[in-house]
């Protein structure tokens, strides 16, 4: 018998759900274990905008008044990732918080090395949630890897009252109240959902740039009920998050082979374990990328692939390996289509892969803005000047 | 065709513990039954444990999504078979060979029995990390710097940890970074991300508490089992901190 493959390609073209493989919706939890007193559930402020999840279920998605809780990798080492979030939100005139009050999400960290348990896991998360609440804005999280796994901390919270009882005590003795958002919102569903907005605003046009997309593992296989997937997209087999973006921003997305790979990071690997990540990242995701769809750009939406994709592409070269993408957030990508600063703003001279080739298709003279750059370095060198502000990026 | 090449049951048996290499070649201290008994109990006593395991149908789909599996000598499925069957010798040889392998990236939880090898993982590390095992004390060596990081500032990286000695092969953009590092930071808009030595700049505060959180959930105690030395370094900052602004614990 041969196998028919047509057939089978066939059902691959769009996504049916399946009624009885729906997984419970946790707000009847959640609100359950608010009316007996155990939480606050911070609701999504209004206005928001619907989008479709998974398996259906409507996830609420708020357009203004968010309290950015910020990526240590993003922040750290790819600033310009931040930086394109917070000036795409100024361009589009929302308004919102960048705390102090806020820490890490330690998630790197336990991923990496294991020195944390379940419950400090979940008293960091409900302390910065708590921190959140208390000023009136929503959570919007930055990093994948935190979005993640504060989607496994809320499940686990959920199922076992002995952690919540745990947790309770603790954020006691810091004056914290327990509070669970009513959705946990990754930066890049805001970018997905205000994407027809974002493309309004643009003044470049992208309609010769090829891009590929890798979709974060943290952000649509850890807890998947939550990430986006629009049957517009993909057919709904895949998350829509990134790609949906690209589309309205008129930029061609090809696909590979080998899109559902993680990028590699490992998140201890990442730091002292490179030879894995370097291999793995170039062999199974850049040189696929090259072959099969040879883009201009690689758009991701972590903090990890960012950092793993962009930097295991230098020392490839010294192996011959087919390798040499730049790579950068969708963020960044749509910062840059709405006319942001590639340096000023997107903060490219952070990357390691080179992007020049990239600036100058999208019609950027990267020479030029190089150049204003280091008159900005200058200023501040001679001490004119501390810091460069918001009006100074757009001068 | 075990009757033709004359393989009984205890030759095969004989065959199968000949694949575990012995601990001593491995590079591992073996320990008693018991000890490994007490190890497995401790894994199945975390309260996740039930929620990552459901059994194994052994169709390998976690191992056709795992990163780890296409570089090194580890599989996903070994480990839910192993915890499934709850094979004690094979569940301390992964604890000691094979669970810093794993990328920690879940594409595991792809698993159509509902499994989440990845998940069984974290919590087999905690165990490692929690009882001083070797290959915790191994795989952390080089890390143990970050752990300080994360713990005693609230971010894990830092723009500061990016030196062309830490991170040759990042390419000649990391040099530029780290001589310009002072310029470039304050060279950003948002308020927040001038700092070197931080991702951004967290409250005095916010640091306070997450000190307690170490503290009052054991995070802290974790550290002495695997760097006795970090630990005692982390408990004073923390502790110095803690009296300054007269918190008793």
């Amino acid at each position: 018998m041969t196998i028919p493959v047509q057939l089978l390609l066939k059902k691959k073209e769009h996504f049916e759900r399946d009624e009885h493989h729906v997984p419970e919706d946790f707000h009847e939890e959640l609100f359950r274990l608010e009316a007996e007193g155990e939480w606050i559930v911070q609701r999504v402020p209004e206005p928001y905008i619907e989008v479709s999840t998974k398996y259906g279920r409507p996830k609420k998605i708020p357009v203004a008044g968010m309290w950015h809780h910020k990526s240590c990798g993003q922040c750290g080492h790819i600033p310009g990732y931040s930086t394109s979030i917070y000036w795409v939100m100024r361009k589009l005139g929302i308004d919102y918080n960048d705390p102090r009050d806020q820490t890490s999400c330690t998630a790197w960290n336990y991923y990496a090395s294991a020195t944390s348990n379940a419950a400090a896991q979940a008293a960091v998360a409900l302390r910065n949630f708590a921190a959140a609440y208390e000023t009136g804005y929503f959570p919007l999280i930055h990093c994948g890897t935190s979005y993640g796994h504060y989607k496994e901390v809320r499940e686990e919270l959920i199922r076992h009252p002995a952690l919540r009882d745990q947790v309770r005590t603790v954020l006691a003795k810091l004056g914290k109240q327990m509070v669970m958002p009513e959705e946990i919102v990754h930066y890049s569903e805001w970018f997905y959902a205000m994407r027809d907005r974002i493309a309004e605003k643009q003044v470049l046009d992208f309609s010769g740039i090829a891009v590929t997309v890798h979709p974060a593992c943290h952000y649509y296989k850890l807890v998947e009920g939550d990430a986006i997937y629009d049957p517009d997209v993909y057919g709904g087999q895949r998350t829509a998050i990134v790609t949906a973006l690209v589309e309205s921003l008129g930029a061609e997305v090809r696909t590979y082979s080998t899109w559902f790979d993680c990028c590699g990071f490992g998140f201890r690997h990442i730091l002292v374990q490179r030879d894995f990540t370097r291999s793995f990242a170039t062999m199974r995701k850049i040189e696929v990328m090259k072959e099969e769809a040879n883009p201009d750009v690689v758009l991701t939406h972590d903090t990890g692939c960012v950092t793993t994709l962009d930097k295991s592409q230098f020392a490839a070269q010294a192996h011959d390996k087919n390798v040499g993408v730049p790579v950068m957030s969708e963020a960044q990508f749509a910062a840059l289509a709405m006319g942001a600063h590639p340096y000023k703003v997107c903060q490219l001279h952070w990357h390691s892969t080179d992007y020049r080739p990239l600036l100058e298709k999208m019609g950027i003279d990267w020479q030029q803005a190089w150049a204003e750059f280091e008159r900005d370095a200058d200023k501040l060198r001679r001490g004119d000047q501390r810091f460069l502000t918001w009006e100074d990026v757009d001068a | 065709m075990c009757g033709e090449r004359g393989w009984g049951l205890e030759a095969v048996m004989n065959a199968s513990s000949a694949l575990m290499k012995a601990p001593a070649v491995a590079g591992y201290v073996d320990i008693p039954f018991v000890e490994k008994l007490r190890l497995f109990d401790e894994v199945k006593a975390d309260a996740r444990y039930p929620d990552y395991l459901y059994g194994c149908y052994e169709c390998g789909i976690c191992v056709a999504a795992c990163p780890s599996a296409r570089f090194y000598d580890f599989s996903p499925r070994r480990i839910a078979q192993a915890a499934a069957r709850e094979d004690v010798e094979l569940m301390y040889q992964q604890m000691e060979e094979d669970i810093w392998e794993c990328s920690q990236c879940f594409s595991c939880v792809r698993c159509p029995r509902g499994n989440n090898p990845g998940g069984v993982i974290t919590i087999m590390r905690e165990v490692a990390v929690n009882n001083g095992l070797g290959s915790a004390r191994k795989a952390l060596e080089g890390y143990t710097r970050i752990i300080y990081k994360i713990m005693s500032t609230g971010t894990q990286v830092s723009p500061d940890m990016l030196q062309p000695d830490a991170f040759p092969d990042w390419g000649p953009e990391v040099k530029d970074v780290s001589e310009n590092l002072d310029v470039w930071r304050r060279m950003l808009p948002p308020e927040t991300m001038h700092t070197t030595s931080t991702g951004w700049d967290v409250d005095p505060r916010t640091l306070i508490e997450l000190y307690l959180i170490w503290f009052e959930t054991g995070a802290l105690d974790m550290i002495k089992k695997v760097d006795e030395g970090l630990h005692m370094i982390l408990e004073e900052v923390m502790e110095e901190r803690l009296e300054e602004e007269g918190i008793e614990r």
